[in-house]
């Protein structure tokens, strides 16, 4: 029989989520962050195919396909942002870009 | 487990046949290009030279390994062996006569376009890796130039898909067997599409006109210029392949792929006979014409190349919604 | 174990690998190799994907992804030129720690929940013409799942309003990415970084001269 238990396909989307959630929250140089964000969103995806395949739904592609075109275009506008802010101060690192902190 | 067995034997029947074509591809086109310049070419090793890829390969075997200071090693090491595994991999879906295709997926196309936009990774690698600054200009040049002429390329599978109604590439086959051969049938522009995907092909594989990534007169030999022996050797194979391939789907896109002219005689032999024959076109081009300046090239992708293939994708909507049906 | 699930663990733990290697100090220090393993697993998840029968969503991941997205994060990191880590700001250690704990607790949420749900019984049967079992009714069968004729279908009919407004938001990432990325803005007084920063080389002088010498053709 072939088959993959859904709980497995499950799982380990909830893992690479916390990965990527965890990579948010630790690293300080924010393309890497930007990176973990784009895992997040892809373990939602694989919980979209998943589901879609478990149910024999095609919705499910479709929502996903959304989700990379909305991702493609949060990487351009956040790169796009890194550039202008590195090109303002001169890093990348979250820390260092506390002007509006006192 | 059939299945796997299965994909194991054409796949090392694909690589073995490939990587034998294209020594031999290499050797064809050096005795073309001798004949261009009026001179002999290989003729030493072996009847006409014939045995000439061997030696190659064995010299290249025998060369030191060595790494640039500063280099990146895991990246070098990794993007030859990359370049070429990816130039491979696109064979995989290419359908060489109604029953020689590896996977015959359903979106054979976006796959060639996926592992060709893929390509640019390890091609990049290489130019990052190298710590040298002819191969990062390289690097950098090749990736802008193959994301542009990436446009092109794809609005031109898209002509075809448009045309024939289907990404399965054995299926476009399968259309132009019954309705002419895309390059031919609708009459202008689809010689245009293919004109297209044929410039199109040529940049994304750097070749002449399109070959300022390797740009010998200024860059040294761009991405290549720090690896020897056998990384080197993967790295020009995987060019090679490469171009062997795109003729491969250009031939199964636009020429009607295993279809004989008038159907006579279909079959694997006449996807060799087109395959080679836009192989060695690509080394007509590259042995008889200038190389383009960076500028010049973009212009020509964005300004012309560009606007023409949007074009003929609404001209193929038109032409499948009026005439085809 | 069948083929598809052998598959599917090389490829989950493949994916699973590459993205914690991002993560990890040693291997993640440097961008540039964290997004090469950001690549590893967008493109272990595109083989996920083709084993779920979504061949059209695995190329879109390939050629978006892979080929777009990750493209662009190398071009940025290398125009930034950024070095790995020296410059290593603040320890921050805490945040670390919460991190991890915050990480843990969503996982075992998560966990739990799906534990809860499917109990661990259901599983996706990978045999064509079964995925009928969730009650698919479109017309057409199961014949038509996930290929691109039926994905297309239902762009352009169920899902066609947030279709256009996906294409809408494309086109406005790219104008505003050109407008912010551009290099003269008039109210960014864009201080020239020093050049020292900006050329990789120019720290490592003997880098470029020392293996020039020994040409290929």
């Amino acid at each position: 029989m072939t088959a993959i238990p859904l709980a497995h396909l499950l799982i380990l989307a909830a893992a690479l989520f916390t990965l990527g959630m965890i990579g948010v929250m630790t690293r300080r140089n924010v393309l890497v962050m930007l990176m973990s964000v784009e895992i997040m969103l892809n373990a939602v995806n694989l919980t979209l195919v998943a589901f879609s395949r478990y149910h024999g739904w095609t919705e499910g592609h479709v929502l996903a396909f959304f989700i990379i075109a909305v991702a493609a275009a949060e990487a351009a506008v956040g790169l796009a942002m890194v550039l202008a802010v590195f090109r303002l101060k001169q890093t990348v690192y979250v820390d260092e870009l506390k002007l509006l902190k006192r | 487990m059939q299945g796997l067995l299965r994909g194991l034997v054409y796949g090392g029947l694909i690589i073995t046949v490939l990587m034998t074509a294209t020594a031999w591809g290499m050797w064809l086109e050096r005795k073309l290009a001798a004949r261009m310049q009026s001179r002999i070419g290989p003729n030493v090793v072996g009847k006409f030279g014939l045995l000439q890829p061997v030696a190659d390969l064995m010299k290249l075997l025998q060369k030191e390994e060595i790494y640039p200071i500063g280099a990146d090693r895991l990246l070098f090491d990794l993007a030859p062996f990359l370049v070429t595994t990816f130039a491979i991999a696109t064979a995989a879906v290419v359908p060489f006569s109604a029953d020689a295709v590896g996977a015959d997926l359903d979106v054979g196309i976006l796959w060639v376009l996926a592992l060709g936009g893929l390509m640019v990774i390890p091609v990049w690698m290489a130019g990052w890796a190298s710590n040298n600054k002819f191969a990062l200009i390289g690097g950098m040049r090749a990736v802008a130039q193959s994301i542009s002429y990436g446009v092109p390329l794809v609005l031109t599978s898209l002509v075809a898909v448009v045309f024939t109604g289907t990404m399965s590439l054995s299926g476009m086959v399968k259309f132009q067997i019954a309705h002419g051969w895309l390059a031919l049938w609708p009459p202008g522009p689809g010689v245009i599409a293919f004109l297209l995907f044929y410039m199109a092909l040529l940049a994304e594989s750097n070749r002449i006109p399109f070959d300022i990534p390797e740009a010998e007169s200024e860059l040294v030999a761009g991405i290549t210029t720090e690896y020897t022996g056998m990384k080197f050797g993967l790295l020009y194979v995987g060019e090679y392949v490469h171009t062997m391939v795109g003729s491969a789907i250009a031939a199964v896109i636009f020429l009607g792929g295993w279809d004989g002219p008038f159907h006579i005689a279909s079959g694997l032999h006449w996807m060799v006979i087109k395959t080679v024959a836009l192989f060695a076109s690509v080394y007509w081009v590259r042995w008889s014409l200038l190389r383009f300046r960076s500028d010049q090239l973009m212009r020509l992708c964005w300004v012309y190349l560009v606007p023409l293939s949007v074009g003929l994708v609404i001209f193929a909507a038109l032409w499948r919604h009026f005439v085809l049906s | 174990m069948s083929m598809e699930l052998i598959l599917f663990y090389v490829l989950g733990g493949g994916a699973l690998a590459f993205a914690a290697a991002m993560l990890l100090p040693n291997v993640g220090r440097n961008p540039i190799h964290s997004a090469l393993s950001l690549v590893g697993t967008l493109f272990c998840l595109a083989g996920l994907y083709a084993l779920l029968s979504a061949h059209l969503l695995s190329a879109l991941q390939i050629i978006v992804y892979a080929g777009a997205v990750m493209v662009l994060f190398t071009f940025v990191i290398m125009l930034l030129n950024l070095q790995p880590d020296e410059i290593q700001p603040v320890r921050l250690t805490t945040l670390k720690v919460a991190a991890g704990i915050i990480g843990l607790f969503v996982f075992g949420k998560l966990i739990t929940a799906i534990t809860l749900a499917a109990g661990g019984a259901q599983s996706v049967d990978l045999t064509p013409h079964s995925a009928a079992i969730g009650g698919a009714t479109w017309e057409g069968g199961f014949n038509g799942y996930g290929t691109i004729r039926e994905v297309g279908r239902m762009l352009y009919t169920t899902f066609l309003v947030p279709f256009e407004l996906v294409s809408v938001l494309l086109l406005v990432a790219a104008v505003g990415a050109v407008v912010l990325a551009k290099r003269s803005l008039h109210y960014i007084d864009a201080p020239t970084p020093p050049p020292a920063k900006l050329n990789r080389l120019a720290n490592k002088p003997e880098a470029a001269a020392t293996h020039d010498d020994h040409g290929h053709h």
